[in-house]
């Protein structure tokens, strides 16, 4: 099997230093679609909310691999490739919808829930002529499926026999963070899909670093909606593979770091400041907790913004981060007017979120030229440990790298 | 004296002619005049909208909230600069029994980055309910469901 370090070099310094290779090389993302998509990870599907009831689907992506996300009648959800074995036709293209087969609009070959092949039109031929083969099976044409386990109602799917069981992927500290977060049922509120000219993995560190966090995004130190100044710390899930980045706004000890920075915009008060009204809905105290799970799944907190994110890459220099927003289905009606307003912070035209989509293209466009250079990533020091008293570091970003070498043999 | 049928058509459609070419010579502060002081302004997805999904990517709901997002955008916003030429057509227009005139129109947004790339950037539907303040309209509410379903890199000027 090709090893990544068969295509690119690393830096002996290890993970302090990233090859701007990694974020171009066209070798590199196919073996990516190998060794990471299809390899021993888990990804997130769907929530369980979006499919209500038997035949409920949902299309989405794992890497390049489309997938139909499917309740069966009996309940059970699963997921198939959403490719004809004849074919390889795409089976569904809608993204949602309820069926009672999936039949492919090509030669009309159907398949049931479970992805086997019930029926090949024209088996028999026509008047006795034509036809498949006598020993044509259709046991051995059904669709490929992929291992699914749910968490709370997050439903995640795996290519891999060997990858461990969610939870033990996942490591107790995060699986919490999910179970804190999906206590009770939700409700979905929307979808946002954007596009970035940019790696995936440049959206994959972005996420995990909260040194950038109050710098780049004015809006969040300028109304104080997090700071590094804020009780908080970094939580590292499976060896750095996974992280949570938590704080407290109610904590802010302000003492002058942020005078003098872009990062606060000085006599900005909101004319209307319903806008970031919140109400802290659990006693721990926690405003704010972005937690990733390696390699592409993001689960939000910003207050009482909750979402699930995901990226699919298209390509080495283009990805689609999607986002499910959702609440609870007890919300009350003043608890859904926040959210809704609060959702004006996140996604593609969020108040704080939207330079994501920017910075990457900067570092895409920076990086053109010098393959062979590399990205310091020294905040917080050179290793991968949690910490749990302080942001001012990038050591989930390592975390990332040393998962993304490790599966990648590189 | 109520307008005709004819003068209101053409009283909105330079309103909203008007509110074009605000937004496209970048004179943003007076964005948010065009509304009532309560109104709802949301940019939602055909996705959403057709789901029934209240999520937009953009919403509103006061002229105070109008004057934040560009006061947001002047001021806290790191994007590159870029600007917008809007193409608006196929205005219709209804009277409703409350004195208020529901509206639709289409929209194509080309967007020019300061490198020169120019690309449509989002194309859909203006759905808005006007008020006459006297002779004059104002927007109290206006859904933009644009239908690209995503939206390339990142959305900060209003459409």
């Amino acid at each position: 099997m090709e090893r990544g370090a068969d295509l690119i070099a690393w830096p002996p310094e290890g993970v302090s230093r990233v090859p701007y290779a990694v974020f171009s090389d066209p070798t590199l993302d196919r073996l990516e679609q190998e060794r990471i998509f299809r390899g021993p990870t888990w990804h997130f599907l769907a929530l369980e909310a979006e499919l209500p009831e038997p035949g409920s689907f949902k299309t989405t992506h794992v890497g390049d691999t489309p997938v139909i996300v499917v309740r069966d009648r009996d309940g059970t959800i699963g997921a198939l490739v959403n490719r004809c074995a004849h074919k390889g036709a795409m089976l569904c293209f809608e993204p949602c919808g309820k069926r009672e087969n999936f039949t492919c609009v090509y030669h009309s070959w159907v398949y049931d829930l479970k992805g086997n092949l019930t029926s090949v039109a024209f088996r028999r031929g026509i008047n006795g002529k034509g036809g498949m083969p006598d020993d044509f099976d259709q046991a051995d044409h059904g669709l490929a499926r992929l291992r699914v386990e749910s968490l709370c109602g997050l439903v995640f799917g795996s290519f891999s026999e060997a990858v461990p069981p969610l939870a033990g992927y996942l490591g107790p500290q995060m699986v919490a963070n999910i179970e804190r977060l999906l206590d009770r049922p939700i409700e979905i509120l929307g979808y946002h899909h954007q596009t970035m000219d940019h790696n995936w993995k440049l959206y994959a560190e972005n996420v995990r670093d909260p040194y950038h966090a109050t710098l780049l995004h004015t809006f969040f130190g300028t109304f104080r909606l997090n700071t590094l100044t804020m009780d908080g710390g970094i939580v590292l899930g499976q060896d750095g593979w996974h992280h949570i980045s938590y704080s407290k706004k109610a904590t802010d000890r302000q003492a002058g770091e942020y005078d003098g920075m872009r990062s606060v915009v000085q006599d900005f008060g909101l004319a209307d400041p319903s806008l970031i009204e919140r109400r802290l809905e659990r006693n721990d105290g926690v405003t704010l907790a972005i937690q990733s799970i390696f390699p592409t799944c993001v689960v939000q907190q910003i207050h009482n913004s909750l979402a699930v994110r995901w990226l699919v890459p298209l390509g080495p220099k283009r990805c689609e981060l999607h986002w499910t927003l959702f609440g609870y289905r007890d919300d009350d009606s003043e608890m859904r007017t926040m959210r809704r307003k609060q959702s004006n912070l996140v996604g593609p035209a969020g108040l704080v979120s939207m330079e994501d989509g920017l910075v990457g293209e900067l570092v895409m466009r920076g990086v053109a030229g010098d393959p062979n250079k590399a990205s310091v990533i020294e905040m917080g020091g050179r290793g991968i440990e949690s910490t749990e008293n302080s942001r001012a570091t990038e050591t989930s970003v390592r975390g990332f790298w040393h998962g993304y070498r490790a599966l990648m043999d590189l | 004296m109520a307008l005709d049928d004819a003068a209101l058509f053409r009283r909105i459609e330079g309103f909203l002619i008007s509110y074009v070419h605000c937004i496209d010579d970048d004179k943003l502060e007076a964005w948010p005049d065009f509304f009532t002081e309560r109104c709802l302004y949301k940019i939602i997805s055909l996705e959403n909208h057709d789901r029934g999904l209240p999520l937009g990517v953009m919403e509103c709901d006061s002229r105070g909230m109008l004057k934040d997002r560009i006061e947001s955008m002047r001021r806290a916003n790191v994007y590159e600069p870029h600007r917008y030429r809007h193409q608006v057509s196929a205005l219709q227009i209804a009277r409703r029994a409350d004195g208020r005139v529901d509206c639709r129109s289409n929209y194509l947004v080309v967007r020019t980055m300061a490198d020169g790339t120019m690309s449509i950037f989002s194309t859909g539907r203006y759905l808005d309910r006007i008020v006459l303040d006297g002779d004059q309209p104002k927007l109290e509410e206006r859904l933009v469901v644009f239908e690209s379903r995503r939206i390339e890199t990142l959305l900060v000027i209003p459409l």
